[in-house]
């Protein structure tokens, strides 16, 4: 069938803020769709809150909403655009329940907007669980027996009959919240009582635990034909028992024979008739007994899925682009395969290579968190590698993680361990697991005892055994040439063959790796290899194992004969990514990669992409001319480099991660181009840069580099306390503390380990109560253009990426403003920036400090550009390539009449350990951004956005508790809740200090003085807002489980005064005047 | 141990040897299922070829007695990139290597067989020899040129059964009864039997060279032509005796049946440049405008210019590269399918094409 013409205008909501298990794929797979839909000749209205994804560029939809993600905003969307249909199935859970409720509560009937992609009775299906298990039951396939219970007692009964262990999930939490696995009794009744306690409906699901088992996925298309078929088989390596999200994961399947592959497929098929999914891609789930085959469902997703992104990047086969085909009423066969442009889309991809996903995490900013692994997803990223054998796939993965592995190798935690430490560490999954299988084998574990240990596959963990045997081979060539020079011999070292050093690359050893087994530097051991014509080709993705021509350039490297670069002589730019998501580098930096690549691209370069994250769109094959999916190393990319030589590399747009390699690049002749790698390096190295801003006269905070631990006090005592200290280089604020006094000074020392000439520790006076102002800039060397001035409501100490951010700035003079642009402008004159710049400065009693500067794009860089309507990345890699500002700006900036609020989203959901405490570590994972002529109102549609908050509420009852510092504070703010009707409620200390200020309070008992208790109130959801500023930003037990509570009961949550202050004149907003919808293309 | 895979055209290719050691040739072709190698290496439909393989990893699951295809393997050789010598599965029995040595098959391993692919794909299927005993390239090559090229070589003759058997499997009984069927074994699947079975058919096999006549007499539900491997004009004497029962009996052709079917009706077949072989084709099935994604084996295809004068109708298009995939006869009860409806390796998608062969025998009752 043709596509429909009964349609115009299709309405796709976006997933909003990155949190864990919902990232930038959505973004991916929403840009996809937006893109095939708009040259389909349908008008797109869009609709996300997330600013930092290439969904929300105006160019993409006819009408982009920047708004928040609420049934009511929706139906005014909705009633101001009439769309005739609703994709929902490309937005994620977000996306999904969003088009769910607006069926349910008849907007979509009131309107006459169609449901298109999944009919609401197969999103009903496959969503609750208990209607799920029928179905599958009624096509005789199997699930995990399981029951429903409402009490602990039903609980008790229904375990003797399941057997432990239990896998237990509250029935509709947030993300799966408060579900767990119980081993024994005790643990039963206390996940129970816990899922009760949290299950707004009061049920729990109680399911059989078949931990162990193999998990596997498999992607699947339908179209309304009734043509099915299976894009990817996805084997996890980390069996049942951890969420595939955190799971290692291998495409295509590698354990089964076709048989049992077959039963797979037969019953995906099944699935997804019995489901009903119309058209387009779902995700299912399987579960297969080690030792008798026996095959379970697990689940099902009617939808595009973190999964289906990564099946996109790992077959060629763009899954949401064909969804969006679909559900337009096109059928499989009637549209064609982009990469051999011949032959149908409606086959299953056939792979001649591996594909290895590793998830990424980020522990080290929860140090409370639990790092063991478990039926909830915890990672925040992944990376994706190739490879044409397991271990260099997994070995390239691993490169790509930047989380200091450099391959198989040991890590920090790993290093020292006893053989009955790792044996301990292997039972209980956890994030470092195969690190710590191949310290196991390095010290004798054997195949079979791992197994026994971890239920990981044989097959699998005989294949780590392989790399780590070849390793201990390659050591020996270390050790011998040592004897030899032990026995004073000249000739110091015992040449490795090159037939071994060929071997150990095939095994996708990089040459970093080898430099620390073989102690050469790494350098050499390039040069070596090279000489001996030991060089990577590069092979194609192709959709068909070689078996048709493609066309699609998207490639990547291994070590075998024939390279299928097919290199142009056209001038190129190298753009390099920005890796896996984490806190602190995610959507915003792929976000600037890919709005390079359109500059580059428009200024007629060819430009290539290099990245290693599966979850983006600067990896989909549409974005660069060339794409590369390979780790983002300085081995890796000068490989690249040394194949296309390339006009120039373009290093600022994916964070922190290309920025590292400037300096090595240019040392190898590279051309960087934008800021050069001296100024860059000049930039971040934080004691050069403070002496040029001294020389400069710009006022920045007092600092001391300490290279000895002893001359820590001292420098503290000299600046004052409080002391901010860090190590140097890092981004995310990692290792960063405010430290109050001698004895906190001595702790974090001692847990710095090491304080070197070559490790020093920063000292910064912190400057308190400082309003903190972060700019944006482009420059051309000679003209530098500000983009924005972003004022934080929350006070500097409180890092830049969890601050709520006001553009322009609210509270600012004139002057101020004024120095600020001044400061910028030297500064980046002085850099001689070309590109872009970020700089964040702290303002107290009207001085202007200059806290850090950061030459390349930014968090911000995406929010300013929706802002002000101009993309800054964009005109950062034009003049990079030689262009000047003046030949894109206007003489005269328009003015802008609207104010633009950035929201950061937290995961702390998904850590039950970890308190809600903003300190100078960056926490947040997203964000959400809200536009609207006036602050307050801007504020209320940015504070919906976080999906862990229902947004701010009109009346009912405030919960405040604050610091003694807060005290004063605070009694304004009472006030003035008081007088928009708001009831107060506060524990004791609080509760004086109001009512001695004559406000009307409601005192009520702190956890431990009698009940019922706030956390009780909390719970009952008799509160609807929490003000709680907790003390010095430790955590204590008291207030811990309020914020806890609040979290866990989607109650918002303010941590700051200046945070309450904004959210009052919010509510204000909000009270005055009801929320009007306005689409980017109205405001500019 | 070294070995070399060298092609008629020059081409050659330095690995690691694996499985049995010496030397054998064939007609090189690659297969790009990615999983289903133990099917493959048994299907008698290989007999003559050296397969390889385009997914790099074989061998991880190992092998085991219930997933054969035949007797034994017929491959000449095994290309692969690299075999697994520690295979996993809960069914697995024996791993490769062994099972290659065992059948005294050849391997080469460790080669770049994406190139080789490339290379097949650009210029043809081609002659080849592996070996891991003669170390002379040029030897090699000249071997490979001088070894006998698979067109117009009757290769059914070697392989098929000696004397007709009676298919052990339990026939699953259909409300309309049991089928006696002949199956004309040219290099027969155990698949098929298996799924003949299913569908309500007692079968009974016979050697590729049993006359027309000693089946007409027995009077058979239906007569299933099955596949097999090269050439169909060479295999003129099976050509001759499926003429003289045409329109006798409901006949089913799969492979190298359904291009025996064609040819004894009086279409045309040719070589294709490099066959089709894996796993994950799409096929039109012309009436009723759905698409089955396909297990496919075949060097050879029926002309779709040659069908209507024979009496043919198109029912089945490869959405590749629009090849014939099945046809009917417009007014005898048969027809015949170019892919593996019991796939073993592949999807089940076309399953149905059993029930359909059934459909035909219950009105021909
Ligand atoms: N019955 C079970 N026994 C053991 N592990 C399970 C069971 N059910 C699910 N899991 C594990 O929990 C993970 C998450 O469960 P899933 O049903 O996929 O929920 P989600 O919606 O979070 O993806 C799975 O990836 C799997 O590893
Ligand atoms: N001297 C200081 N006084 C007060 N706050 C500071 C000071 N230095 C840094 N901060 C706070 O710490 C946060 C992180 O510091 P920054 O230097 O920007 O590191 P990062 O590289 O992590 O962005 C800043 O956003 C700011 O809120
Ligand atoms: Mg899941
Ligand atoms: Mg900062």
């Amino acid at each position: 069938m043709p596509k429909r013409t009964d349609i115009k205008k299709i309405l796709i909501i976006g997933s909003g803020p990155i949190v864990i298990g919902q990232a930038c794929e959505f973004d991916y797979s929403g840009t996809q769709a937006c893109k095939v839909l708009k040259e389909e000749g349908y008008e797109v209205v869009l609709v996300n809150n997330n600013p930092a994804t290439i969904m929300t560029d105006p160019e993409l939809a006819f009408r982009t909403y920047i708004e928040p993600l609420t049934l009511p905003i929706l139906e005014k969307i909705i009633e101001k655009e009439r769309p005739q249909a609703l994709l929902p199935t490309l937005g994620g859970q977000t996306g999904l329940n969003l088009a769910t409720s607006l069926a349910d509560s008849g907007i979509l009937d009131q309107y006459g907007v169609e449901l298109i992609g999944a009919p609401l009775k197969s999103i009903k299906l496959s969503e609750q669980r208990e209607l799920f298990k029928k179905a599958m039951t009624q096509i005789g396939l199997e699930v995990p027996r399981s029951g429903i219970v409402k009490s602990i007692d039903e609980a008790k009964i229904l375990a003797r009959r399941l057997g432990y262990p239990l896998v237990i999930r509250p029935s509709f939490t947030l993300g799966g919240s408060g579900g767990g696995i119980a081993y024994n009794l005790e643990e039963l009744k206390r996940i129970v009582m816990m899922g009760l306690d949290l299950s707004p409906v009061k049920t729990i699901l109680i399911e059989e635990s078949v931990i162990g088992w193999k998990e596997y996925e498999l992607e699947v298309m339908r179209d309304k034909k009734d043509n099915v078929v299976i894009i990817c088989s996805i084997e996890n390596l980390d069996p049942m028992g951890i969420h595939t999200g955190d799971s290692i994961t291998v495409a295509p399947a590698q354990t089964l024979t076709d048989k049992e592959y077959q039963r797979m497929r037969d019953a995906a098929i099944k699935i997804i008739r019995q489901i009903g999914v119309e058209t387009g891609g779902s995700n299912i789930q399987f579960a297969i007994n080690p030792d008798s085959g026996r095959l379970l469902v697990i689940e099902m997703n009617p939808r595009v899925s973190r999964s289906s992104a990564l099946a996109s990047k790992a077959t060629g086969f763009p899954i949401a682009k064909i969804a969006a085909k679909l559900a337009v009423g096109y059928n499989l066969d009637e549209i064609p395969n982009d990469i051999t442009k011949k032959t149908p889309a409606c086959f299953e991809p056939a792979l001649d290579y591996v594909v290895v996903k590793i998830p990424r995490f980020t522990f080290d900013k929860f140090p409370e968190a639990s790092t063991v692994l478990s039926t909830q997803m915890k990672s925040v990223g992944e990376a994706m590698a190739i490879g044409r054998n397991f271990k260099e796939a997994l070995q390239k993965g691993l490169r790509s993680l930047e989380a200091g592995y450099s391959g198989l190798t040991d890590s920090t935690e790993t290093k020292d361990k006893t053989i009955e430490e790792i044996r301990k560490r292997l039972i209980v999954p956890d994030r470092e697991r195969v690190i710590y299988l191949k310290k196991g084998f390095e010290l004798g574990i054997s195949v079979d005892e791992a197994y026994h240990l971890t239920k990981i596959d044989k097959w699998f963990l005989s294949q780590i055994k392989e790399i780590v045997d070849l390793e201990k081979e390659l050591k020996e060539y270390k050790k011998e040439s040592f004897d030899l020079f032990e026995k004073g011999y000249k000739k110091t070292r015992l040449e490795i063959p090159s037939g071994l050093l060929q071997k150990a690359k095939k095994f996708g050893f990089s040459d970093k790796q080898l430099s620390s087994l073989l102690g050469l530097d790494e350098d050499l051991i390039r040069r070596k290899r090279k000489s001996s014509g030991i060089v990577p080709v590069f092979k194609t993705v192709d959709t068909c194992a070689g078996e048709f021509e493609s066309y699609t350039p998207y490639f990547y490297s291994t070590y075998e004969e024939e390279d299928e670069g097919r290199y142009s002589e056209k001038k190129k730019i190298i753009i390099l990514g920005t890796g896996p998501n984490r806190i602190g580098q995610g959507i915003e930096f792929d976000y600037a990669s890919v709005h390079a690549c359109m500059a580059f691209k428009d200024e007629e370069f060819e430009t290539i992409m290099v990245n290693c994250n599966p979850e983006t769109v600067s990896t989909d094959y549409d974005t660069p001319d060339r794409l590369y999916f390979e780790p983002i190393t300085k081995e890796d990319v000068l490989n690249i480099i040394e194949k296309e030589k390339p006009f120039g590399v373009a290093v600022q747009f994916g964070g922190q991660t290309p920025l590292k390699l400037a300096l090595d690049l240019e040392k190898a002749g590279v051309n960087i181009i934008g800021t050069s790698p001296e100024n860059i390096d000049l930039a971040e190295d934080r004691k050069k840069f403070g002496r040029l801003v001294e020389k400069l006269g710009i006022p920045q905070p007092p600092n001391r580099f300490i290279i000895h631990s002893e001359k820590a006090k001292i420098s503290a005592t000299q600046l004052g306390y409080p002391v901010l200290i860090r190590p140097s280089y890092v981004l995310g604020g990692q290792a960063m503390q405010i430290v109050y006094d001698e004895n906190s000074l001595d702790a974090y020392i001692k847990k710095a380990k090491e304080v070197s000439p070559e490790h020093p520790i920063l000292m910064d006076k912190f400057i308190e109560d400082a309003i903190e102002v972060e700019v944006d800039a482009v420059s051309d060397g000679e003209e530098t253009f500000i983009g924005g001035i972003m004022e934080h409501i929350e006070e500097a100490g409180i890092h830049s990426g969890d601050s709520s951010c006001v553009l322009p700035p609210y509270s600012l003079s004139e002057e101020e403003i004024q120095k600020i642009e001044e400061y910028t402008r030297v500064i980046s004159k002085e850099l001689k920036t070309i590109g872009l710049l970020n700089i964040q400065y702290a303002i107290k009693n009207e001085q202007v400090y200059l806290l850090e500067v950061n030459p390349r794009a930014s968090r911000t860089v995406p929010f300013v550009s929706k802002s002000i309507g101009i993309p800054l990345a964009k005109l950062a890699a034009k003049v990079m390539v030689g262009r000047k500002l003046k030949e894109f700006l206007p003489q005269k900036l328009p003015r802008i009449n609207h104010v633009s609020v950035k929201v950061p989203v937290f995961p702390f959901i998904k850590f039950s350990e970890v308190d809600f405490l903003l300190s100078p570590q960056m926490k947040s994972t997203g964000e959400s951004m809200g536009i609207d002529k006036d602050l307050g109102k801007a504020f209320a549609k940015a504070y919906i956005g976080p999906s862990q908050f229902s947004g701010l509420p009109k009346t009912g009852t405030v919960f405040i508790s604050v610091k003694n510092k807060d005290k004063r504070g605070v009694v304004f703010l009472a006030k003035r809740l008081e007088s928009l009707g708001f009831r107060i409620v506060a524990t004791s200390g609080t509760a004086r200090v109001l009512t001695n200020s004559g406000i009307k309070v409601e005192q009520i008992y702190k956890v431990k003085e009698g009940r019922p208790n706030i956390v009780d109130r909390l719970k009952n959801k008799e509160i609807d807002l929490v003000i709680n500023t907790p003390s010095d930003g430790t955590s204590h037990i008291d207030s811990f489980s309020i914020r806890r509570s609040a979290i866990e009961y989607n109650i918002p949550c303010i941590t700051t005064l200046s945070g309450a202050q904004a959210a009052i004149n919010a509510i204000e907003g909000l009270l005055k005047e009801e929320l009007e919808v306005k689409a980017l293309q109205e405001y500019f | 141990m070294k070995a070399i895979l060298a092609l008629e055209d020059g081409k050659v290719f330095e690995g690691r040897g694996f499985g049995a050691v010496g030397e054998s040739s064939g007609e090189v072709v690659f297969n790009t299922s990615m999983m289903g190698y133990q099917e493959i290496l048994t299907d008698p439909s290989y007999n003559g070829q050296i397969v390889v393989m385009t997914y790099p990893l074989i061998g991880n699951y190992g092998l085991n007695e219930e997933d054969f295809e035949s007797r034994a393997p017929f491959v000449k050789g095994f290309v692969v990139k690299e075999h697994s010598t520690f295979p996993s599965n809960w069914r697995s029995q024996f791993n490769l290597d062994e099972f290659l040595k065992q059948y005294n098959i050849v391997g080469i391993e460790d080669i770049d067989t994406r190139s080789l692919t490339l290379h097949l794909r650009n210029y043809g299927a081609k002659k080849g020899v592996i070996s891991s005993v003669d170390p002379d390239k040029n030897r090699l090559v000249q071997k490979a040129k001088d070894s006998p090229s698979i067109v117009g070589k009757d290769l059914v003759s070697e392989i098929t059964a000696s004397a007709e058997f009676r298919w052990e499997g339990k026939t699953q009984v259909k409300p309309e009864g049991t089928f006696k069927v002949i199956a004309y074994d040219f290099g027969i699947k155990h698949n098929i039997l298996k799924k003949l079975c299913s569908y309500g058919c007692e079968v009974t096999v016979v050697p590729a060279f049993t006359p027309a006549e000693d089946i007409i007499f027995r009077k058979p539900d239906g007569i299933f032509l099955s596949n097999g491997p090269g050439d169909p004009e060479a295999v003129s004497y099976a050509i001759k005796t499926v003429r003289r029962m045409i329109g006798l009996r409901p006949i089913f052709g799969i492979c190298l049946g359904h291009q025996i079917l064609a040819l004894a009706l009086g279409a045309k077949t040719f070589k294709l440049k490099f066959g089709h072989h894996g796993a994950n084709h799409p096929v039109k099935n012309l009436i009723t405008g759905k698409i089955e994604i396909t297990s496919q084996n075949h060097g050879f295809a029926v002309e779709e210019g040659s069908l209507k004068s024979a009496g043919l109708v198109l029912t089945h298009l490869n959405l590749n590269d629009n090849t014939v995939e099945g046809m009917r006869h417009e007014d005898y009860p048969l027809f015949s399918v170019q892919y593996h409806p019991e796939a073993s390796p592949g999807p089940h998608d076309s399953d149905y094409l059993f029930e359909r062969f059934v459909e035909l025998m219950v009105k021909g009752k």
